[in-house]
């Protein structure tokens, strides 16, 4: 078993057009940079993956990362908690000329459907938003004398994910509170793909330190020195 | 109205009810200023939505690590026995009513518990977070805020007009003029600042305004 792949171009190639794709990240922290400049790049020399379907808490930050991939054209769709930035103009414009489509999703509702989504729970039922606008059309049930609103899965076809270190088994772990959606993302995705700091052999990441079991991962890049988006933006890096 | 406090002295009011050994999530903005304020000698600690617990201060410019932030997005540190969690974990922390105290900015409050904190109604971009999980869950839900909007309406309403964050969530409202419970669907006087007097109060605030034993003076030192 090994999952490998040997650079990053090699591990975004079979990302299609019109495919739902889970970036993990909150912000700056654990976004896979990397990965997903790769899909930029691809798409900018041949036009796919195009009309993405992106699933992360925002929507981009400045010109880099999600916000390169909007400014690009490629995503048709948000499905995200906060769509709001130290500069969310990519997004923003883009929302507000109804050429990018928005799911909102509260964050703890998102991070609950991405869970049951990769656990084999179609529905299930929270406390959250019951009584808001976000909760119209949705199913409500009452428990124990209180109402809850009914949230299906997210699941998508393809999760990317930013790890500190990996073994070609697929085993992860992640750097201080880089984690965020990257476990849950891992799981619900048909095709994980990974960019790892360090590539480790296996045996060498304890076991009682993998965040990640390797089951969930199908691919993984190394990227030794990677890039983080905050600090990116910090410098001024623009698309 | 001449007399009233600072946030920064709404955070301190905020801060003093906080219990010693609290788990205690603080919102984004203004409602972070609240840790500051902590009393001596109590220990609480700090959850933020991207999954840390315990976690401190902000570190001396240039040496954050942005993978270390809070919901904010702004860096911070961590105390000793601090830990990581992702969101699903981080969120049945809130949801399951792990926490004792959200302490939440506001538009609106309605005197049933309702809160409004999230969206000013259409023509922006609408942007949820974290807010609509953590008013469900918390055995204390406070919030802080202005007694008044910018141009002197009131927040605290009958009902809210702007879109709702949660239905009947809040227990505790701390004003610049006041502090008020919310009880079986009334808001109830526990404290005002001794320079205003309850009709100068009451004309600032929609809802009836319900005195249940001795109104104390709310005294705030400089901050």
């Amino acid at each position: 078993m090994n999952k490998i792949s040997p650079n990053l171009e090699d591990a975004v190639a079979d990302i299609r057009d019109g495919m739902v794709v889970m970036i993990g990240g909150f912000g700056g922290s654990g976004a896979p940079i990397e990965l997903i400049h790769a899909l930029v790049e691809r798409y900018r020399k041949t036009g796919s993956p195009n009309a993405l379907t992106v699933v992360n808490n925002n929507a981009g930050n400045g010109a880099i990362g999600i916000a390169a991939m909007i400014y690009a054209g490629m995503v048709a769709r948000m499905i995200c908690s906060f769509p709001r930035s130290s500069d969310p103009k990519a997004f923003t414009d883009k929302y507000l000329a109804g050429e990018i489509g928005l799911e909102l999703v509260p964050q703890g509702t998102l991070a609950e459907r991405i869970r049951a989504g990769g656990a084999g729970i179609p529905a299930f039922y929270t406390p959250t938003s019951y009584g808001t606008q976000v909760a119209e059309g949705k199913p409500v049930a009452e428990f124990d004398g209180r109402k809850y609103v009914q949230e299906r899965w997210l699941k998508a076809d393809v999760a990317l994910v930013k790890a500190e270190l990996a073994d070609r088994k697929g085993n992860l772990t992640y750097h201080m509170a880089a984690q965020n959606f990257s476990p849950l993302m891992a799981t619900a995705a048909a095709t994980t793909i990974v960019q790892a700091r360090q590539i480790v052999e296996p045996g060498e990441i304890d076991p009682e330190h993998v965040i990640t079991p390797g089951i969930f991962v199908d691919r993984i890049v190394e990227v030794p020195d990677p890039k983080q988006e905050e600090a990116l933006l910090r410098e001024g890096a623009q698309g | 109205m001449s007399v009233k406090l600072t946030n920064a002295q709404i955070a301190w009011r905020a801060a003093q009810d906080i219990p010693d050994g609290a788990y205690v999530n603080l919102g984004i903005g203004f409602p972070e200023m609240v840790a500051k304020f902590k009393p001596e000698g109590r220990e609480v600690i700090y959850h933020t939505e991207n999954g840390i617990l315990d976690f401190g201060e902000a570190p001396p410019v240039g040496a954050e690590d942005w993978d270390l932030i809070n919901a904010g997005k702004k860096a911070v540190t961590l105390n000793p026995g601090a830990s990581f969690f992702h969101h699903a974990d981080s969120f049945a922390m809130v949801r399951g009513g792990h926490l004792d105290v959200a302490i939440l900015g506001a538009y609106e409050i309605a005197e049933n518990g309702d809160l409004a904190n999230w969206s000013t109604g259409p023509g922006s971009v609408p942007a949820v977070g974290g807010a609509m999980d953590l008013v469900h869950g918390a055995r204390r839900v406070c919030v802080i805020t202005d007694h008044t909007t910018k141009d002197g309406r009131p927040k605290l309403l009958k009902l809210c007009r702007l879109p709702l964050t949660g239905v009947g969530c809040v227990t505790t409202v701390y004003t610049s003029l006041a502090v008020i419970d919310i009880v079986a669907s009334r808001f109830v006087l526990r404290e005002k600042l001794a320079g205003i007097s309850f009709d100068e109060l009451q004309a600032l605030t929609e809802a009836e305004l319900v005195v249940e034993g001795a109104v104390k003076d709310l005294i705030v030192p400089e901050v």
